[in-house]
């Protein structure tokens, strides 16, 4: 629970008589209220784009990785779905965008929306398997398989994606025949940042819904949500779809800054590199994903420079001891600064958020 | 006539092991039914099996006349088979306006609006005041449910229970472990549920049974013993038998 | 025909022999661990390394390769599994993918990232003929030791004290515990003996499966699905399980080369999605 107090004149109920009533209605949009530090989060993106011109091109890959962690969010923090094989839905949006824009048209946004709704069909499909009478382990068996199955459909499909040699040939278009990509990655960043927000913000919109929280319950508690007569199995296939989407868009965002594509999309290693990524910022609030790219960026500069050909090493080390020290003990460290620096006692929920 | 849920020859076996024995129980419109029997007797097997947790083995369940025997347990739910749990099955890190909003929105149809913001539909926030205010969670409502007194989490449990406006409600030992202290606002809260609302009451608690039920049945071994008034019941020299002889009075 | 069906029978077997440990841990202690398939390599360097540096014969090799990796398990289950087991799933596949990870990196780092070569001794090269078919004989070798190791393993766990103790501690914890069983000794036994194993697949599998640096991730895939298709609620349905998917592997390579691992995997989907608990699921 977040300090209340502060925000209790913010909102604007309809009874003001009714005390009872304006708790309720603050309650229930406790969730969807905009937090300060969130404009501070998107001010500095904003500012990274007008501050580090030189760094387009990098700041490109981190916002794709920050928006494909973001979906992988959705549905290991919402859906309580844990995923190995997130990178399928990358992997696909990444080559429909390609191939539309070798075969179709070079017009951005038709890839880009396209990339996104096949992911997202293939999420719709994929979706049932993992909700029936599924475990943990079956889920990530299946998840990973189906990742496996792309990967070498698209290894021997050759002719549709270019094989183990990857789709070259792609290019795009100026954004709706203005912005034209340029060398120094300036178009492309922008084009990530401003779809990345407005992806952000209706990942946003759709966990704060009446459907987000029908999410919530599911996760928390499934045997109540059934009896209460929530279609558990329709919603977390909805919310897989959702992040398909995403995760797809992104991946149809890498093909189009970099206008090239390959196999490695659809690897394993990068659904694990998403997990990471994600476990960095912290799972379950949309931030994390977006956070957790940053700080893998950052980390990946410093410790490739360090020992490139053992950056991998870097990563399974990271991992190890994230889980060793423990997330949630690590999710709390914020909380404990924020309440250092502000003089105050931390409320007593905030460490269990 | 076949009352607001009906049972026809329900059996479930575990192995070789009979849970349910042939059960044939009709729940009245509007019924304060109470469905009592020694530990083990299969109270708990029976509302599985009703509330379509178990699948049952053979047998038929009809709710408000209809077949539900193969439906799946949201199915049911939405039809208006409305049950709380013995023990609490509650979302720990929601607070009760959000668990009852979840409720009454699911209820309405609008569980599946991914659109729209929590709190601008002025009539479920009514409803959901309404609910709190009835069953006494007005000054806890927008506190964590994991973090409230047992008290308040038993009447919760009811509340979210009843936000669906359940045509039946099964309730599965409502007064199981709240202390006395906080017992009487549940007993009452109890004896307030809606009149049109058909109730099932699963209960150990003696004095809670005589004083809710019209009409009494007993389960013994998976099957039913007895069935009767409160008085019959009362009287009923088997009844005292099955019961102080198997030495599980509370 | 038959000598794939030769072929696939002592694939599925090395097969069993490497997830054994994994449906193990994974029955024991819920425990997903990716990592098991750096035990397999390690046995498999073990047996490389002692062969090429040192000339020291094949057979004798294998022991050593069931016994560094047994150690390492024990070391590592104490240290760094142990206090994990209450956790999430999620942090199980964070903790072992990164495991995974840092041994795959520290082997290409320390040894090379090419394929490990052996040479086998001359009787196990070549092959011989039985009812006039043509059977290799390092193959009938794999399938002679897995089948003993097989059975060796079966009477462990059902004829033995240590046995019944790991089945009680299956079953129930917490009962296992009341009865005084020592099951953190249980399961650090286990999980060694399980990564033995694996380490003793691995040196096995060098011939057949090869060996580099990335065999954890290569083959963790195949580990996985012996053991979710075969459940694990026993020996048996790993067994069979590994059984069928090395026949239906090593037919889908003869006859469908184009199609790769895509039958294989979609298999496991299929099985999965029909049976989520396994073949052979525990009975409740």
């Amino acid at each position: 629970m977040t300090d209340q107090s502060i925000f209790l004149s913010a909102s604007k109920p309809r009874h003001d008589s009714d005390a009872a009533t304006r708790r309720a209605l603050d309650d229930l949009r406790r969730v969807g209220r905009l937090r300060p530090a969130e404009l501070l989060f998107w001010g500095a993106a904003l500012a990274s784009f007008l501050v580090l011109p030189g760094s387009h091109l990098l700041l490109s890959q981190t916002a794709i990785l920050g928006l494909f962690a973001l979906s992988l969010d959705l549905i290991i923090g919402y859906a309580g779905i844990v995923s190995l094989g997130h990178g399928a839905f990358f992997g696909l949006g990444a080559y429909t965008a390609g191939i539309v824009s070798v075969r179709l048209t070079e017009e951005p946004l038709s890839g880009l929306v396209l990339g996104g709704l096949v992911a997202a069909l293939a999420g719709a499909l994929t979706g049932p398997l993992l909700t029936m009478r599924a475990t943990d382990l079956s889920r990530l068996m299946v998840t990973l398989g189906i990742a496996t199955l792309l990967h070498e459909g698209a290894n021997q499909l050759t002719w549709l994606t270019g094989g183990a040699d990857g789709l070259s040939g792609v290019t795009v278009a100026p954004i709706l025949g203005l912005f034209e990509f340029d060398l120094i990655g300036t178009t492309g960043y922008g084009y990530c940042l401003i779809v990345s927000f407005v992806l952000f913000l209706a990942a946003r919109r759709v966990v704060t819904s009446p459907y987000g929280l029908s999410l919530r319950a599911i996760r928390d508690n499934a045997l109540r949500a059934r009896a209460m007569g929530i279609p558990v199995a329709a919603r977390l296939v909805g919310i897989y779809a959702f992040s398909a989407f995403i995760a797809g868009v992104a991946g149809a965002l890498l093909t189009q800054v970099t206008m090239f594509t390959s196999l490695d999309v659809l690897g394993f290693e990068r659904s694990a590199d998403v997990l990471l990524v994600l476990v960095l910022g912290g799972v379950g609030y949309l931030y994390g994903g977006l956070i957790g790219a940053v700080l893998f960026t950052v980390l990946q500069d410093r410790l490739a420079t360090l020992s490139p050909q053992y950056w991998q090493f870097w990563i399974g080390l990271i991992l190890v001891v994230i889980v060793l020290i423990g997330r949630d003990r690590l999710a709390a460290v914020p909380v404990r600064l924020r309440a250092g620096l502000s003089g105050r006692k931390a409320a007593a929920g905030e460490g269990e958020a | 006539m076949s009352g607001a849920l009906q049972t026809i020859g329900l059996s479930k076996r575990f192995g070789g092991l009979t849970a349910t024995d042939d059960v044939s129980f009709t729940l009245g419109h509007g019924a304060r039914h109470a469905l009592i029997g020694p530990n083990g007797a299969g109270k708990t097997t029976f509302i599985n099996l009703l509330t379509g947790v178990l699948s049952a083995n053979e047998g038929t369940i009809l709710l408000e006349g209809e077949d539900v025997t193969r439906m799946p347990q949201q199915q049911r739910a939405r039809r208006g088979l409305g049950r709380t749990f013995q023990i609490n099955q509650l979302f720990g890190a929601m607070t009760p306006v959000e668990s009852v909003g979840l409720a009454v929105s699911e209820r309405m149809g609008g569980g599946g609006q991914f659109w729209r913001r929590l709190g601008k539909r002025t009539d479920i926030v009514d409803e959901i005041v309404e609910l709190l205010r009835q069953f006494r969670l007005i000054e806890v409502m927008d506190e964590p449910t994991a973090r409230l007194p047992y008290g308040k989490q038993r009447l919760l449990e009811i509340a979210v229970a009843l936000a669906s406006q359940p045509r039946v409600l099964l309730l599965d030992e409502p007064a199981a472990g709240v202390p006395e202290a906080e017992r009487g606002e549940l007993l009452d809260t109890l004896a307030a549920l809606p009149r049109d609302v058909s109730i099932l009451l699963i209960e150990h608690d003696m004095d809670l049974v005589f004083s809710f039920a019209d009409r009494i049945s007993v389960l013994v071994n998976g099957a039913l013993f007895a069935e009767g008034t409160p008085e019959v019941m009362r009287n009923d020299p088997r009844v005292q038998d099955v019961y102080l002889g198997s030495d599980n009075h509370v | 025909m038959i000598p794939i069906l030769i072929d696939g029978i002592a694939y599925g077997m090395l097969l069993f022999v490497l997830a054994s440990g994994l449906a193990v841990t994974l029955g024991l202690m819920n425990f997903i661990n990716l990592a098991h398939g750096a035990f397999a390599m390690a046995g498999g360097y073990v047996t490389s390394v002692l062969m090429n540096s040192h000339g020291v014969p094949f057979l004798v090799t294998l022991p050593v390769a069931f016994v560094v990796p047994a150690l390492v398990g024990a070391v590592l289950e104490r240290t760094l599994y142990a206090p994990l087991y209450e956790r999430s799933h999620l942090d199980h596949v964070l903790f072992s993918i990164g495991l995974t990870f840092m041994a795959v990196s520290a082997t290409t780092w320390a040894m090379g990232s090419q394929q490990q070569l052996i040479s086998l001794p001359g009787w196990l090269e070549g092959r011989f003929a039985l009812f006039g078919i043509a059977i290799g004989r390092y193959r009938a070798f794999l399938i002679v030791v897995c089948a003993a190791l097989v059975v060796a393993l079966q009477l462990v766990l059902t004829r033995t004290r240590f046995g019944s103790r790991l089945r009680a501690a299956v079953d129930d914890r917490r009962v296992a515990r009341g009865l005084g069983i020592r099951v953190e000794t249980i399961f650090a036994a286990t999980f060694a003996v399980g990564s033995g194993l694996g380490g003793l697949g691995g040196a096995l599998g060098v011939p057949m499966l090869g060996l580099d640096p990335t065999f954890p991730l290569k083959y963790m895939v195949y580990f996985l699905i012996v053991v979710t298709i075969g459940g694990t609620a026993g020996l048996a349905g790993p067994f069979l399980a590994a059984l069928i998917i090395g026949v239906a592997d090593v037919a889908g390579k003869y006859y469908l080369p184009e199609l790769g691992s895509f039958l294989i995997t979609l298999l496991m989907i299929v099985l999965l999605v029909l049976r989520p608990q396994g073949l052979i699921a525990r009975a409740r």
